[in-house]
């Protein structure tokens, strides 16, 4: 075969495979969505972050508004605390509270912010007071029974 | 009794010896192939060559080998995701398998079978007629010339290939669960991206595919080069590399898995 022909066959060769590493990461992966434009760092304290992980959802009204960048345990209060960075579009009043949710029955855990009503914005590095830890199975299952064992006399 | 005991050690013992004797040959095979590859740089057509015969001569093979098992997936999963009425879950689940195991590996094994074994081959007959030889009487190394650049083809080949394996099936997952089966379009999409991530899926896809290429390639040119130089040395050989190689790819991707995760 002529040079120029098996030349240009690699040539289209790579660039398919290149092509399709792209498509890969952008239309099956979430490269796209991975990089919010400008975010800022706010902190949260659990007392029980169940299933949640780092690169977990935030959302407001079901709109992903930023994502969970870490979480650790804090010794001081033995509370988990997680830090969120949220797309510097979304400004939040400082009265916003964070719960963990889960998306379906058997789904992920994300982060909902619900805002309050206050006048003043959190800003970077702040803390958001008010909280709500996740729903532990065993827990519901505990407090269930505990409440249920009186009745049966 | 004793002596048929002792000679089944003995007989066991000298095969794992000679196993090990021939990976430490083959080790030593790839550094020298490493150490001579820099002619399939400065003279890059040798490795476009190559990479004709080993890539792109594979792509149809890849491609429709990709559309299939992506249709498989689509089918199986909605058959299954059906009974917990989660069919939105189809999107992710057949790019998660494809992205994460089934692209790298059915390509890795399906290169080694189409690409690798007439690589094996090709060294052989060249060693078998002694062409090898006469390149080392015209003082050419036959290592840089004829090894090299198809190392280098393979290496390059695999992940290109792995990747479009994975977008061919995640094409044909669509065909039969979005417009065969009518499972929402939407959610297909929105599921798969949310669930599949760059780094730890997609990266670390392109990162085992390329383990693969290097795996698959070094024990296609090394039975070549190391065949009896017979018509019975060469065919021996060429089962070997299907054989090793497919084991290989498996062995190896059970451990990067397990390291992965």
């Amino acid at each position: 075969m002529e040079r120029t022909t098996l030349d240009l066959w690699v040539g289209i060769f790579v660039v398919a495979g290149l092509g399709a590493l792209v498509t890969l990461a952008l239309k099956v992966g979430n490269l796209g969505t991975y990089n919010m434009s400008e975010t800022y760092q706010v902190e949260a304290y659990f007392s029980n972050i169940g299933g949640l992980k780092a690169q977990a959802s935030v959302k407001s009204s079901g709109v992903l508004v930023g994502r969970v960048s870490n979480i650790t345990l804090d010794t001081e209060r033995y509370e988990a605390k997680v830090t969120m960075s949220i797309d510097k579009r979304y400004q939040f009043p400082q009265d916003t509270f964070a719960n963990i949710l889960t998306s379906g029955l058997l789904g992920e855990q994300y982060i909902g912010l619900v805002p309050g009503g206050e006048e003043g914005f959190l800003k970077s590095g702040d803390v958001v007071k008010k909280t709500q830890s996740a729903v532990v199975l065993e827990d519901l299952i505990g407090k269930f029974l505990f409440n249920s064992a009186p009745e049966k006399k | 009794m004793m002596a048929a005991l002792t000679k089944n050690f003995v007989g066991l013992g000298r095969r794992v010896m000679n196993s090990l004797w021939r990976i430490g040959i083959g080790a030593r095979f790839l550094s020298l192939i490493l150490l001579n590859s820099g002619i399939s740089f400065s003279r890059f057509h040798l490795t476009v060559k190559e990479l004709f015969f080993s890539g792109v001569m594979s792509l149809i093979i890849i491609l429709v080998a990709g559309m299939f098992v992506g249709m498989v997936l689509g089918l199986q999963g909605y058959e299954t995701l059906k009974r917990y009425g989660s069919e939105s879950a189809l999107g992710s689940l057949v790019a998660l398998s494809l992205v994460r195991e089934l692209g790298p590996v059915l390509a890795a094994l399906l290169f080694a079978s189409r690409a690798g074994s007439a690589m094996t081959a090709e060294i052989g007959l060249m060693k078998a007629t002694e062409q090898i030889s006469a390149m080392e009487m015209m003082a050419i190394n036959p290592i840089a010339r004829v090894v090299a650049p198809r190392f280098w083809a393979g290496v390059f080949a695999v992940p290109l290939l792995a990747a479009m394996f994975s977008v061919m099936g995640v094409f044909g997952g669509y065909l039969v669960g979005v417009v065969l089966i009518g499972v929402d379009e939407g959610s297909f999409w929105s599921q798969m991206q949310s669930n599949v991530d760059f780094q730890h899926d997609v990266l670390n896809g392109v990162f085992k595919s390329c383990v693969f290429g290097v795996v698959v390639t070094a024990i296609a040119l090394f039975e070549g080069y190391d065949a009896p130089p017979t018509a019975e040395g060469v065919s021996g050989a060429t089962t070997r590399t299907v054989v090793e190689s497919s084991l290989a790819i498996l062995i190896l991707d059970f451990i990067l898995t397990a390291l992965m995760i």
